[in-house]
């Protein structure tokens, strides 16, 4: 700002000269850059429109090349429950996936309060090995991992997809530790100062300023574990009625011989939890995406 | 993730005498704190991780114990030919998908976040299809790009443009993975539209009144100050790359019109292999074929390289810790 005060006169009446072409271009480019947003934004929302429409088709149109359906069958979206016991499906996702939330919530807090807050000797230590957990792909420990389960008899459970998220989870202390090392150290401080514990401080201070935190930890969890294809697959693929929405889907036109109509109605019905959480917490989302590659 | 290990400076309730309790029950806490964290990490990354490498020098089935079968597996690595090509789809994912998930992310949020208006409801289209659960996101590929009936096909027919059979050509499989992969690529979006929003306007001010147009304010003020988040981009996408596995699960399975994706029936890297990644075949060698052994040798090499990856990021992030240090301490 400083700078422009010292623009010359001659500067100025060159602008002035410009000015009109100037503005032309400016409405061409204007014009482009839109174009383009919404070239982009189509791109993205066209295959679900697509899915949607072929949703709501005949069984005998959705072979078709048609896009359009001809007559809205509405019904299809309910027919897709005597198909296959998507309600038992949908209980399994829905155990898989709250109570490793609440599980993740549990174990998750605590240690990025410690990891962000408190200060010990080999605190950076551990912290590199919570980021390298983060990011180790799980195939790598699934082979010891199963043959310990089978050895207590639990594959063919959810028991060894959500018993981990009761002691750790990488994604989540890293997540959470980011979101508490922005609140300011003073009020740690002085919550100590003021004769509070370490715990006190963490359920009175810390947990109510990272609420919008630890909401997205939390949004990020559930909907990590609700779209989890390779650990449902691993423990339970020969047990059907413990299978999750994820798993039950990928098989879901082959099993149960069915039109395309009644593969995409489920295919939609599964993402409607990410829809509905989405608009309610788009917030919560944007700031917890950003915080993974940014902040901190 | 470009994280900092940023210094707490707490306030000195421990002088160095007369409060030993105190520093005592200060270590307790971060122990019961730490305690769960602990205890999860050496049950499931601590002992697996050194457990696999113990199995991959054994032959195991689950069934009878472990026998010691010495390098054998990692020998076996150089005569499977299905090894190689697991190794070659992987590699084709690592370099095409980081390129390309970079770039796309980059030229998205360079559109966005030049947009006057509508800047919500574009923001919020591109991300919505990255919350899709993996399996529905490949499937809704797989309906747009189905061969002669679907809308791809039939839009590519205005132009005269034959389509190819998509998931069911060898060739084209991979590039169909990629469009999901990209279609649901959202998040890294977002993350570089946030960076490139918080270049200071001065900057492109100073830059402007250089008489910098908006092609060049871009490449030398935009570029530059947002590369740490494109570096981010880079390391995430390979990790991603190299971890491909429901996309290329569901688009083979449903391709070759296999009944059952979870039985044993199940068809992996149809057609002709062209979707068998590195974990796809260490999941078979292991899950299906019950080659305990040769699976674990996979998830050794799979494990040598993520850490290579993972390593470039930790120094990156060491640095940047350093550099904060040394510098003005903000």
């Amino acid at each position: 700002m400083t700078t422009a005060t010292l623009g010359s006169p001659s500067r100025a009446s060159s602008v002035e000269a410009r000015r009109r072409p100037r503005d032309w271009r400016k409405v061409l480019d204007w014009v482009a850059v839109h174009s383009l947003g919404l070239a982009l934004g189509l791109m993205f929302a066209l295959p679900i429109l697509f899915v949607f429409l072929t949703a709501v088709m005949s069984d005998s149109q959705a072979f078709t090349k048609d896009l359009w359906p001809r007559e809205w069958h509405w019904g299809n979206f309910l027919e897709v429950f005597d198909k296959a016991p998507l309600l038992k499906y949908l209980g399994n996702s829905l155990l898989y996936s709250l109570s490793a939330t609440v599980g993740m919530l549990l174990s998750s807090i605590p240690a990025a309060y410690a990891l962000a807050k408190m200060k010990w000797r080999g605190r950076n230590t551990v912290f590199l090995l919570v980021v390298g957990a983060m990011m180790l792909p799980p195939q790598v420990v699934a082979v010891p991992l199963y043959d310990t389960w089978s050895s207590l008899g639990l594959t063919g459970t959810l028991w060894p997809l959500i018993a981990p998220y009761f002691l750790f989870d990488a994604f989540s202390i890293f997540l959470l530790r980011q979101f508490i090392l922005t609140i300011p150290q003073s009020y740690v401080d002085a919550a100590r100062v003021d004769g509070c514990t370490e715990f006190q401080a963490l359920v009175r201070i810390v947990v109510p300023m990272a609420r919008p935190g630890i909401a997205a930890t939390a949004l990020f969890c559930f909907l990590y574990t609700w779209n989890d294809y390779f650990g449902p697959l691993l423990y339970t693929s020969e047990k059907p009625d413990q299978w999750t929405l994820s798993l039950a889907l990928s098989s879901f036109k082959g099993m149960h011989h069915v039109q395309w109509n009644l593969a995409m109605a489920v295919t939609l019905l599964i993402m409607v939890p990410a829809v509905v959480l989405f608009v309610f917490a788009q917030r919560s989302f944007v700031k917890g995406i950003t915080f993974t590659g940014v902040k901190g | 993730m470009t994280a900092t290990l940023e210094r707490v400076d707490v306030v000195r309730t421990t002088p160095a005498k007369g409060w030993s309790r105190s520093r005592a029950r200060h270590r307790l806490t971060v122990l019961a704190f730490m305690a769960p964290a602990i205890l999860g990490f050496a049950l499931f990354f601590g002992y697996p991780l050194i457990a696999t490498i113990g199995f991959s020098f054994t032959k195991y089935d689950l069934i009878n114990p472990p026998e010691w079968v010495g390098l054998e597996n990692y020998a076996y690595m150089f005569s499977d030919k299905l090894f190689r090509t697991a190794v070659y789809n992987t590699l084709w994912f690592v370099v095409v998908l980081t390129i390309a998930r970079v770039v796309f992310a980059l030229g998205v949020a360079s559109v966005i976040a030049r947009l006057k208006t509508g800047v919500g409801l574009v923001r919020t289209l591109c991300y919505l299809p990255s919350l899709a659960p993996p399996v529905a996101a490949t499937l809704v590929f797989f309906l747009v790009m189905r061969p002669n009936e679907g809308p791809l096909d039939a839009f590519l027919g205005w132009f005269g443009i034959e389509s190819p059979l998509w998931f069911a050509d060898p060739v084209w499989a991979k590039p169909g993975i990629a469009a999901v992969m990209l279609w649901v690529s959202g998040d890294l979006m977002i993350i570089v539209l946030a960076a490139i929003l918080d270049v200071p306007q001065e900057q492109y001010e100073a830059a402007e009144l250089d008489g910098a147009g908006p092609v060049r304010r871009w490449w030398h003020v935009t570029l530059p100050t947002i590369s740490p988040v494109l570096m981010f981009g880079v390391v995430n996408s390979i990790i991603l790359a190299l971890q491909l596995f429901t996309q290329a699960v569901v688009a083979g399975s449903a391709a070759s019109g296999s009944a059952d994706v979870t039985g044993s029936t199940k068809v992996l890297g149809f057609p002709e292999n062209s979707t068998l990644t590195f974990p796809v075949w260490l999941y078979t060698q292991g899950f299906r074929y019950f080659d305990m052994g040769y699976a674990a040798a996979m998830a050794t090499v799979l494990f040598v390289i993520s850490f290579a990856a993972t390593a470039v990021l930790v120094q990156r992030m060491r640095k940047a810790t350093h550099q904060e240090e040394g510098g003005s301490g903000a």
